[in-house]
């Protein structure tokens, strides 16, 4: 049997799916970034809140209200959605104007503030929430025991990526939002409601990040830190794809995982800061991004 | 970030009916007040130091206390910055809890450098009283070495004999290791390897999968906080558990068993300094803290409770706030309080106190939602600490 660097088969292809794992996450949420970068010019630095949120509206549901992971998976991208439209119509929207900057530091004070209230009534240790029934168990593949949850969690981040990328890039309704990125006055005069389209978008790109929280919220601990932890690395997939590529960014979440989950095996004290290594050499590199459009 | 809460009335009292002469005394609790060992430490230990001073009557003893606080946000840069300031400018005599290993041990040399006392409870690495002692450290609640007196022993003396370790990359979770590789060997075990992953983690997957790989039959969590619960959570996941494997969590908090929930952590055995049910004088307390915070108190906030109790009847017995005097009178008093009992502190600042082997209680013997551990074994401080001689602390070896 051949081995690579000291390391069995097995456990390279059992890391190869972990690291896919993981790139699901940085994938959905890079996803939401990109789509409301590429559309409304926002840096979205709530997204890791909006995250967190999620993974803390389906415990809320299921101990407050009795509603299990599945309804939660639609219901709390739903609310959180709702409640991210209402701070673009109060907040968010009156920065379009301003540098991006502004809009950076609004969203970011606005997540310290979310990640704040939390704390303050849950604490930090988390809080449990199960694998649903019917995903419990695992799979022996051979090479590496599979828990069920896990391959759902790859096949519903992979669902709703390229369902994302064909909406955007193929649809009318696509065609329509990129036409209103473009010049919105034009789009307008065509009778298209381009605020109402921009809002929209905005709450979809937050449901994008709640629906990641949902995945996580049986396999990660639920706590109010959760989204700042994974944020930063999230916006340096962005960086690495190219600002507000849809397909970069999902391309770039599933392939950065995968380098992770590398580094883990063959020197796992740097498996912390590889993608940030990556993205340095990227910016000297190709300073656009590995998918984005050179300005 | 910093917070100033003005304790008591020592100023009218002593002058109405006090000794003649007050004492002023700053004492500044230094944690983490929003991070992975917030629940742990954080506010609740400063309701615990804010007890003790109300516990001791410090007003009524002629003692004018206050007490601040700070968030060191787990990182050494900001703790001994923090620290320099309260020693510098904002007349702090002693500091108290610090937890995470790296902050506490720069939090010991910037305490030795202005002469003041350090007291330290949620810190767990054994160097604070070994390589890296300073005379103005007093490490009141655990160490990384009784951790691995406690479970690491029990779990080899029961079988476990070969083990793999997932250690938390930095100061306490390479003692911790240490330490606990240290017992394995010495009862006959042997350590096949270990993995060094990021603090803080949020996926442990692929070291658990490497431990998998290893074959060994105890994976050690040289880890803590949301770590360790994230670890085991994964664990069970993975089916490691299932697999033959048996998980050591070397370090445990109350508030991370409940966290887990008694469905998941049941059976896993833990080593801890306090419980909160296990007589009627932590019960007492623990209630009036829960009262406060919600939550029964950690071993980490008892802890704080503890030492501040003890440095006060200290700055009683010597009257004044001269540190170099308080810290050599709470090393020659012995150690007496509610929560520990009794014990006393070594020449080298280690306090010394039973320690209590603990195993998570199923969720059919748990009869609330606090209820989660049962006694396996007390183990006496002697036998849990390690041995002065064995340390390596020069100052207390040299005379």
């Amino acid at each position: 049997m051949f081995e690579l660097l000291g390391i069995p088969p097995q456990v390279l292809l059992g890391q190869l799916l972990i690291g896919l794992i993981n790139g699901s996450f940085y994938a959905v949420l890079s996803l939401g970034l990109a789509v409301i970068f590429g559309l409304l010019n926002i840096i979205n630095f709530a997204h890791g809140a909006q995250y967190m949120m999620g993974a803390f509206v389906a415990w809320m549901l299921l101990n407050y209200g009795g509603i299990g992971y599945w309804p939660a998976l639609l219901l709390a991208p739903v609310i959180v959605g709702i409640i991210g439209i209402a701070l673009e119509r109060v907040l968010i929207a009156r920065l379009y104007k301003l540098d991006h900057l502004y809009g950076l530091l609004l969203t970011f004070g606005l997540a310290l503030i979310i990640q704040g209230l939390f704390r303050n009534y849950y604490g930090v240790s988390g809080l449990p929430y199960q694998i649903p029934s019917a995903l419990q168990g695992g799979q022996n593949l051979g090479f590496m025991f599979l828990p069920n949850y896990r391959g759902w969690v790859i096949v519903a981040s992979v669902i709703v990526c390229f369902g994302t990328w064909f909406m955007i890039e193929k649809t009318r309704l696509g065609a329509n939002l990129r036409a209103a990125t473009e010049n919105p006055e034009l789009v307008g005069a065509f009778g298209i409601n381009v605020p109402r389209m921009i809002t929209l978008t905005y709450g979809f790109g937050v449901a994008l990040a709640a629906f990641a929280g949902v995945l996580a919220a049986p396999i990660y601990s639920v706590n109010p830190n959760m989204g700042a932890d994974l944020i930063i690395v999230v916006f340096a997939v962005v960086v690495i794809g190219g600002m507000g590529s849809i397909m970069g960014s999902i391309l770039t979440g599933f392939g950065l995982g995968v380098i992770e989950g590398l580094t883990r095996v063959f020197y796992p004290e740097g498996s912390a800061v590889v993608i940030f290594v990556i993205m340095a050499i990227v910016l000297m590199i190709k300073p656009e991004g590995l998918f984005g459009k050179s300005a | 970030m910093i917070k100033r809460i003005a304790l008591s009335t020592a100023a009218v009292s002593a002058l109405v009916a006090g000794p003649a002469l007050a004492t002023d005394i700053t004492l500044g609790v230094l944690n983490d007040q929003s991070g992975i060992y917030a629940d742990l430490s954080g506010q609740g230990s400063v309701v615990a130091a804010q007890m003790a001073v109300a516990d001791f009557d410090a007003a009524g003893k002629g003692i004018n206390v206050e007490i601040i606080s700070a968030d060191h946000q787990n990182k050494p840069d900001i703790a001994s910055n923090i620290a320099r300031q309260w020693y510098d400018q904002d007349g702090v005599d002693a500091i108290l809890d610090v937890p995470t290993s790296s902050t506490a041990l720069a939090v010991a040399d910037v305490t030795a450098e202005f002469g003041k006392v350090f007291i330290n409870s949620g810190a767990a690495t054994s160097d604070l009283t070994r390589a890296n002692c300073q005379p103005t450290t007093i490490h009141w609640t655990y160490d990384t070495a009784a951790l691995a007196n406690g479970t690491g022993k029990a779990v080899t003396e029961s079988g476990g004999d070969t083990w793999f370790f997932l250690t938390a990359d930095y100061a306490f979770g390479h003692a911790l290791e240490r330490d606990t590789t240290a017992v394995v060997e010495a009862n006959g075990g042997e350590v096949l390897g270990s993995v060094a992953h990021p603090f803080p983690g949020t996926d442990f997957s692929s070291f658990l999968l490497q431990a998998q790989a290893s074959g060994a039959k105890v994976i050690g969590l040289a880890n803590a906080g949301a770590d360790t619960v994230n670890s085991i959570k994964q664990a069970a996941e993975f089916g490691i558990v299932q697999g033959g494997q048996k998980l050591a969590g070397l370090l445990l908090f109350i508030n991370n068993v409940h966290s887990l929930g008694a469905e998941t952590a049941q059976g896993l055995q833990m080593t801890t300094a306090f419980y909160w049910d296990k007589n009627d004088d932590t019960r007492a307390f623990s209630e009036r803290f829960k009262a406060e915070m919600g939550s029964p108190p950690s071993m980490v906030q008892a802890g704080v409770y503890a030492g501040t109790l003890h440095y006060l009847k200290a700055v009683e017995a010597v009257g004044s706030d001269d540190a170099t005097a308080i810290v050599a009178s709470m090393k020659e008093m012995k150690t007496d309080d509610p929560l520990f009992g009794e014990g006393y502190i070594r020449k080298d600042g280690r306090v010394i106190h039973d320690m209590y082997l603990m195993e998570v209680k199923s969720p059919e013997e748990s009869t609330g939602e606090w209820d989660l551990l049962k006694e396996v074994a007390t183990i006496s401080g002697e036998d849990a600490f390690l041995p002065m001689e064995d340390g390596g602390c020069a100052f207390a070896l040299a005379d």
